[in-house]
C-alpha cells in the first residue's frame, strides 16, 4: 500500500517535472522570437560572437605597453622616444606643414602604384586564366618576377628609368601586380565548372559569361589579392623612397636617421603603420559589402 | 574521334518538322573503351513527359547529357536532332551565389524587340508562377533546398522552352518537398507544354509525372511503358502497383510484399 503510494507520488512528480520542462522550452522558443540578438547564435563549432571594434584591440594593447614602458622608463628614451615627444614633434610637423606635404607625395606614388598594379594584374589574371596560351605565355614569367625581391629589381629600373618619380611608381605597381594576378587567377580557376556548364545551357555569350560569371566569381581572390596589394604598395613605397630621394615619408625617416632623430623615424612608421592598416581595413569593409551573398565560417 | 560528333549530324527542329521535340537514332556513346550509350533510338513528341529510368551507370545522365549538347571529349556516333530551345534542371539548383534569386531566373535570358515585357517582369512572373513571389532579392543561400531548386525551375520555364531536360532535379530534397514539387512541376507542365525528359532513379516519381516511362540499362532502351492513368495518380491504385511492379523487374528488382 505504501509503496504503491510512493510510486503514484513518483509518478506526479515525474510528469510535473516533464511539463514544466516543455514549457521552458516553449518559453525559451517565444524568447528567441522577440530575442533580436538570438537571431544569428553560433553554432557549437562556430566562432562565438563578433568582439566590436576587434581590429583596434591589438593596437591598442601595444600603444598602452609602449606608454607605460616610457613612463616607467623600461625603455630607453635615446632608443625609442616616448609616445608624447612623437606626438609632440609630429604635431610640430603638422604646423610647419613638413608633414602633410611628405604624406601627399608619399600617397600619390602609393595609389598611382596601387591603381596601375590592380589593371596589371587583374588583366593579366583574365588572360592567363581564360587562354591557356595566355597561361602559356604569362604564369610563368610572372611566377618568377614573384620570386625576385623589388629590392633586387631596383638597380636595374634605376639604370633605365632614372631616380625620378616613374622608377618610384613602377616598382610600386611591380610589387602590388604580383598579389593581385596571383589571387585573381587563382580564384577565378577555382569557379565551379558546374556554372561554366549552366552559362552553355543558358545560352551565355563569352563577355556575358565573363561578366556574371567569371568577374563575380573571381572576386573573393581579387579582394584578398587586393589586401596584400595595398599593403604591399605602402611597404614598396619604404624602399624607393629611401633611396635617392628629395620627398616623402622614407625621405623624412632617412634625414632623421643621419641626426638620431627617433621621434621623427616613429612618427613615420606610424604613419607607414598607420596607412597600411586603415588601408586593409578599408578593404575588408569592401570585402564584407561586396561579398555579403556568402556565408562563411567567420561570419 | 574524339570530338563533339553533334555537328555532323545535328539538325534543328525546322528539320523535325513532324512537331518532334527529340529524334535520335543509333545513338552511340562511348568513354575510352567502355560503351555508355549503344544504339539508343528515342522519340519524344512535343509536350510529351518521358522519364527516363535506370541505375546508376546506366548512361541516363550520358543521354541526358548528349541532348543538351554538354557531352564534350566523349566519342561516338548517331543521329541525333533535338529541338531549338531547351533548358536543363541540374539536381543541384546550380544557382549563381553572387546574384540575387532574380538575378539567377533572368540569367543570361533575351527580351524579343517588341511589344513585350522586361526580363525583369518576364522574371517575376515566372517566379511568382513557382511560388516565391516576393523572394525576388533573397540571396540563393537564404534559401530552402526546396525553395532554391523552384529557382531553378523559374530559370528554365521563364525561356519557354521546347524541350526540359531534368537530371534528377528531386533527387536531393526530402520525401515532403519532393511531392509538393511533383505538383508543383505537373502544374508548370501543363501550363507552359514543353516536352520533357526527367532523369530519375525513382519509379514512383517516374510513374507519378510522366506520359511514358523508359528503362535504361547497360546503355540500351530495354523497356517502355506509357501511363494512361487519370489524373491524381496514387500509388494505391492497383494499375500503378502494376506498372511500378513491371518496372522495377526491368530493373532488375523482384518485389517483396511488404
Amino acid at each position: 500500500m505504501t509503496a504503491q503510494l510512493e510510486t503514484r507520488i513518483d509518478v506526479d512528480h515525474l510528469v510535473r517535472r516533464t511539463r514544466s520542462v516543455g514549457m521552458n522550452r516553449a518559453q525559451d522558443r517565444r524568447r528567441a522570437v522577440v530575442d533580436p540578438d538570438n537571431r544569428r547564435r553560433p553554432g557549437r563549432l562556430g566562432l562565438r560572437r563578433r568582439i566590436p571594434y576587434a581590429g583596434a584591440v591589438g593596437p591598442l594593447a601595444l600603444l598602452a605597453v609602449w606608454v607605460v614602458g616610457s613612463a616607467l622608463h623600461w625603455i630607453d628614451l635615446r632608443s625609442l622616444s616616448a609616445p608624447w615627444t612623437v606626438v609632440a614633434t609630429a604635431g610640430e610637423l603638422i604646423s610647419d606643414g613638413r608633414l602633410q606635404e611628405n604624406l601627399a607625395t608619399s600617397s600619390w606614388r602609393a595609389l598611382t602604384g596601387l591603381a596601375l598594379g590592380i589593371v596589371l594584374g587583374v588583366v593579366l589574371a583574365l588572360i592567363s586564366g581564360l587562354s591557356r596560351l595566355g597561361e602559356a605565355l604569362l604564369d610563368g614569367p610572372i611566377q618568377l618576377k614573384r620570386a625576385i625581391p623589388s629590392l633586387a629589381l631596383l638597380p636595374l629600373l634605376i639604370l633605365w628609368l632614372g631616380i625620378g618619380e616613374p622608377m618610384k611608381v613602377t616598382t610600386i605597381t611591380l610589387g602590388v601586380f604580383v598579389p593581385i594576378y596571383l589571387h585573381t587567377h587563382n580564384g577565378l580557376r577555382s569557379i565551379d565548372s558546374r556554372y561554366v556548364e549552366l552559362a552553355e545551357t543558358v545560352g551565355l555569350r563569352r563577355s556575358e559569361f565573363v561578366r556574371h560569371v567569371v568577374l563575380p566569381g573571381a572576386l573573393p581572390g581579387f579582394l584578398m589579392g587586393l589586401r596584400f596589394a595595398v599593403t604591399g604598395a605602402w611597404l614598396a613605397l619604404v624602399v624607393v623612397e629611401q633611396i635617392n630621394s628629395t620627398s616623402g615619408i622614407g625621405y623624412m625617416m632617412e634625414l632623421a636617421r643621419t641626426y638620431g632623430q627617433t621621434d621623427i623615424i616613429i612618427v613615420g612608421l606610424v604613419l607607414y603603420g598607420t596607412l597600411g592598416y586603415s588601408s586593409d581595413l578599408l578593404v575588408r569593409l569592401v570585402q564584407r559589402k561586396a561579398l555579403s551573398w556568402r556565408q562563411t565560417f567567420a561570419d | 574521334m574524339a570530338t563533339d560528333v553533334r555537328g555532323l549530324v545535328e539538325g534543328s527542329a525546322r528539320d523535325l518538322g513532324d512537331r518532334l521535340a527529340v529524334d535520335v537514332v543509333g545513338l552511340t556513346r562511348r568513354y575510352q573503351d567502355r560503351v555508355i550509350l549503344d544504339q539508343v533510338d528515342l522519340q519524344i513528341a512535343g509536350g510529351e513527359f518521358v522519364a527516363l529510368l535506370g541505375r546508376s551507370g546506366s548512361g541516363k545522365t550520358t543521354l541526358l547529357k548528349a541532348l543538351a549538347g554538354l557531352d564534350y571529349d566523349v566519342s561516338g556516333e548517331g543521329q541525333l536532332r533535338v529541338a531549338d530551345s531547351i533548358s536543363v534542371v541540374f539536381q543541384d539548383s546550380r544557382l549563381l551565389p553572387w546574384r540575387r534569386v532574380l538575378g539567377n531566373v533572368t540569367l543570361g535570358l533575351r527580351t524579343q524587340a517588341g511589344p513585350g515585357q522586361s526580363s525583369e517582369d518576364r522574371g517575376l512572373l515566372s517566379l511568382a508562377e513557382v511560388g516565391l513571389a516576393g523572394r525576388e532579392r533573397a540571396w540563393p543561400t537564404q534559401l530552402s533546398g526546396g525553395e532554391q531548386q523552384r529557382v531553378a525551375l523559374a530559370r528554365s520555364l521563364v525561356r519557354e522552352p521546347q524541350l526540359l531536360l531534368a537530371d534528377e532535379p528531386f533527387g536531393a530534397l526530402d520525401a515532403l518537398t519532393r511531392m509538393k514539387m511533383h505538383v508543383l512541376l505537373r502544374r508548370l507542365c501543363a501550363a507552359h507544354k514543353p516536352a520533357v525528359l526527367l532523369v530519375t532513379h525513382d519509379v514512383d516519381e517516374a510513374i507519378v509525372l510522366a506520359d511514358r516511362v523508359i528503362v535504361l540499362d547497360q546503355g540500351k532502351i530495354t523497356t517502355e511503358v506509357s501511363v494512361d492513368l487519370p489524373a491524381p495518380r496514387r500509388a494505391a491504385d492497383p494499375a500503378f502497383a502494376d506498372i511500378r511492379q513491371h518496372l522495377l523487374r526491368s530493373l532488375g528488382i523482384e518485389e517483396t510484399h511488404a
